[in-house]
């Protein structure tokens, strides 16, 4: 007994356990699930119904045996290379992309500290800049798939696939200073405790959404473009370029990319909670529980931090349904129009955002305005 | 010759300019219909095949059948009208002698290669003796082989028996004038 309890108190066993159980747990479930209510719920918005036919005898389960389906059908299907394609290159491309989606859940917290034990795989200093570097490796994905496809649509998508994602990223942190100058630190643990803060006497939580609504808006665009998701489609550009820079992948390692793709997505949705929305923080919930206007409600530690986790998916979830509901409210951008945005649009407003948040916290600081 | 250029002032506001207002009515239209049909009345455009078939009008060509008299005996007199005028040349007829001298001949052998048939109602139109229909109403064959579209003789005479070769069968007529409009549904329950 007290052997397991020494591995338990074990830091290194601690970080694989909870690397276990939030990114095999609940990131590859939430992936995985994802690709089947992608397809729900966009069918739910056509007017149609979505997958609904794979079945086990008469049980249906109203489409989730789909994700089995789906699973066995990529294990079995013929996994071709093209003839001229480069292979080492061809084989390993997906796993980039696979990298750089699962990367990013290292930093994210899903629930309040409770004394020396984090709720977040690992908290490094540098935090949000971990993500910024690795989002970058993810742009080698889609071009080592296109470039070694020997396939000139996925050239096409490759191509246009960098420059998206090369000039996003850019935005991505351009976007983020702010908020970085609101918290002073870009430690993911301070910036979701600082949003733990109310204002006007603890009435309006300070989440990262109502101090810096500009850097919202634009992150949540630039994640978009990141992930190549609608509008930002142009190198997945369905009805244009065939699949783009996956074209020649079959199998197993579409799957891959499948999969990456779907995780970035929660990936992105976790980023977003954290950033702005409170990440685990439940409104007027203190550690020791309710608190408003004077009125308290205790509550035992972990009902506490069981809240908290499932406040963290429950946005998580909410930003994944909207990211698949942008998808088909805004038709696709030309792709002259995305770097248009990018570079005319996105970067002044960064920059002004970056100008006026230093301007207000000196004004602050100064005659406490 | 010189064009004329004719400048069209297209104004742009700020609201779209900002692109933000139309995202969000988009976004307005789009999260109504996902609420209407995941958790309010679903209103769905999708018709469940097999347990529910689109209805077709009274006059279309669906899968041919062979009409029989009220002995039961078949009415076709292996004329060779139909073959004739066949454009795709996908019936074939072998004709057999009948005692009674009012109907003469008989098809030995009437077969109808359904996959070559290009579905254009000439052979009802030519046919002398109304022996040969399109009504039936079946519209979606899916075999697995191509030789389960050859229908023989017997196999055109009763469409509406259940069999192995007849499996994919849609409702069956006669209609009545509001089941016959085209685009209604008809939900096919167990043994017709």
């Amino acid at each position: 007994m007290t052997l397991v309890i020494d591995l338990l108190l074990n830091p290194t066993i601690q970080a694989i356990l909870k690397i276990l159980v939030i990114v095999l747990g609940f990131v590859m479930l939430t992936g995985t699930v994802l690709t089947l209510m992608e397809r729900k719920w966009s069918s739910a918005v056509q007017d149609r119904i979505g997958p609904n036919r794979a079945n086990l005898g008469r049980w249906r389960g109203r489409g989730t045996l789909h994700l089995a389906a789906d699973a066995v059908k990529s294990i079995f299907k013929e996994d071709t290379i093209p003839q001229d394609a480069d292979r080492l290159i061809f084989a390993i491309a997906p796993f980039f992309s696979l990298f750089a989606a699962m990367v990013v859940w290292a930093i994210i917290p899903v629930a309040a500290p409770i004394g020396s034990f984090r709720f977040q795989i690992t908290d490094v200093n540098i935090g949000f800049l971990l993500v910024f570097a690795v989002t970058s490796l993810g742009v080698y994905g889609a071009v080592l798939a296109g470039w070694s496809s020997n396939n000139k649509y996925a050239i096409l998508g490759a191509t246009r696939s960098t420059a998206q994602m090369l000039s996003y990223e850019i935005f991505l942190g351009l976007s983020l200073v702010g908020v970085f100058m609101v918290n002073g630190s870009v430690t993911v643990s301070t910036i979701v405790a600082n949003q733990g803060q109310y204002w006007f006497g603890d009435v309006i939580p300070k989440w990262g959404v109502f101090t810096q609504p500009l850097a919202f808006l634009m992150f949540f665009t630039a994640m978009l473009a990141e992930m190549k998701r609608l509008p930002f489609d142009a190198p997945e550009g369905e009805s244009e370029i065939i699949a783009g820079y996956f074209l020649e992948y079959s199998g197993m390692r579409w799957s891959a990319f499948m999969l990456a793709e779907y995780i970035a997505i929660v990936g992105s949705a976790a980023l977003t909670v954290t950033l702005f929305f409170g990440g685990y923080q439940v409104p007027w919930l203190h550690g020791d529980g309710f608190e408003l206007f004077g009125y308290l409600l205790p509550l035992p530690l972990f009902i506490v931090t069981a809240l908290q986790i499932l406040a963290f998916v429950v946005k998580v979830v909410f930003f994944c349904w909207l990211v698949i509901l942008i998808r088909w409210t805004v038709p696709r951008f030309r792709f002259d129009q995305i770097m248009e945005l990018g570079w005319k649009k996105m970067l002044p407003l960064a920059l002004a955002n970056m100008l006026i948040t230093a301007v207000w916290l000196l004004a602050w600081d100064h005659w406490h305005l | 010759m010189e064009l004329k250029v004719k400048v069209v002032d297209r104004k742009r506001g700020l609201a779209e300019e900002l692109y933000l207002p139309a995202v969000l009515a988009g976004l307005r239209l789009t999260v109504h219909h996902f609420m209407r049909n995941m958790f309010g009345k679903r209103d769905v455009v999708t018709i469940s095949y097999p347990e529910e078939h689109r209805r077709v009008a009274p006059r279309y060509r669906g899968r041919h059948r062979l009409t029989v008299r009220e002995d039961g005996f078949i009415k076709c007199v292996a004329c060779y009208m139909c073959e004739e005028i066949c454009p795709a040349h996908c019936i074939h007829i072998e004709a057999g002698e009948v005692q009674d001298k009012s109907v003469e001949k008989y098809p030995v052998v009437f077969d109808i290669d359904e996959l070559r048939c290009v579905f254009c109602g000439l052979c009802v139109e030519a046919c002398p003796k109304d022996a040969i229909r399109m009504d039936t109403g079946i519209i979606a064959m899916a075999y697995g082989e191509r030789d389960r579209f050859d229908f023989t003789r017997d196999l055109l005479k009763d469409p509406y028996h259940e069999n192995e070769k007849t499996k994919f069968r849609s409702v069956p007529l006669p209609l009545s004038e509001e089941e016959a409009l085209p685009n209604s549904i008809a939900k096919v329950g167990g043994g017709h």
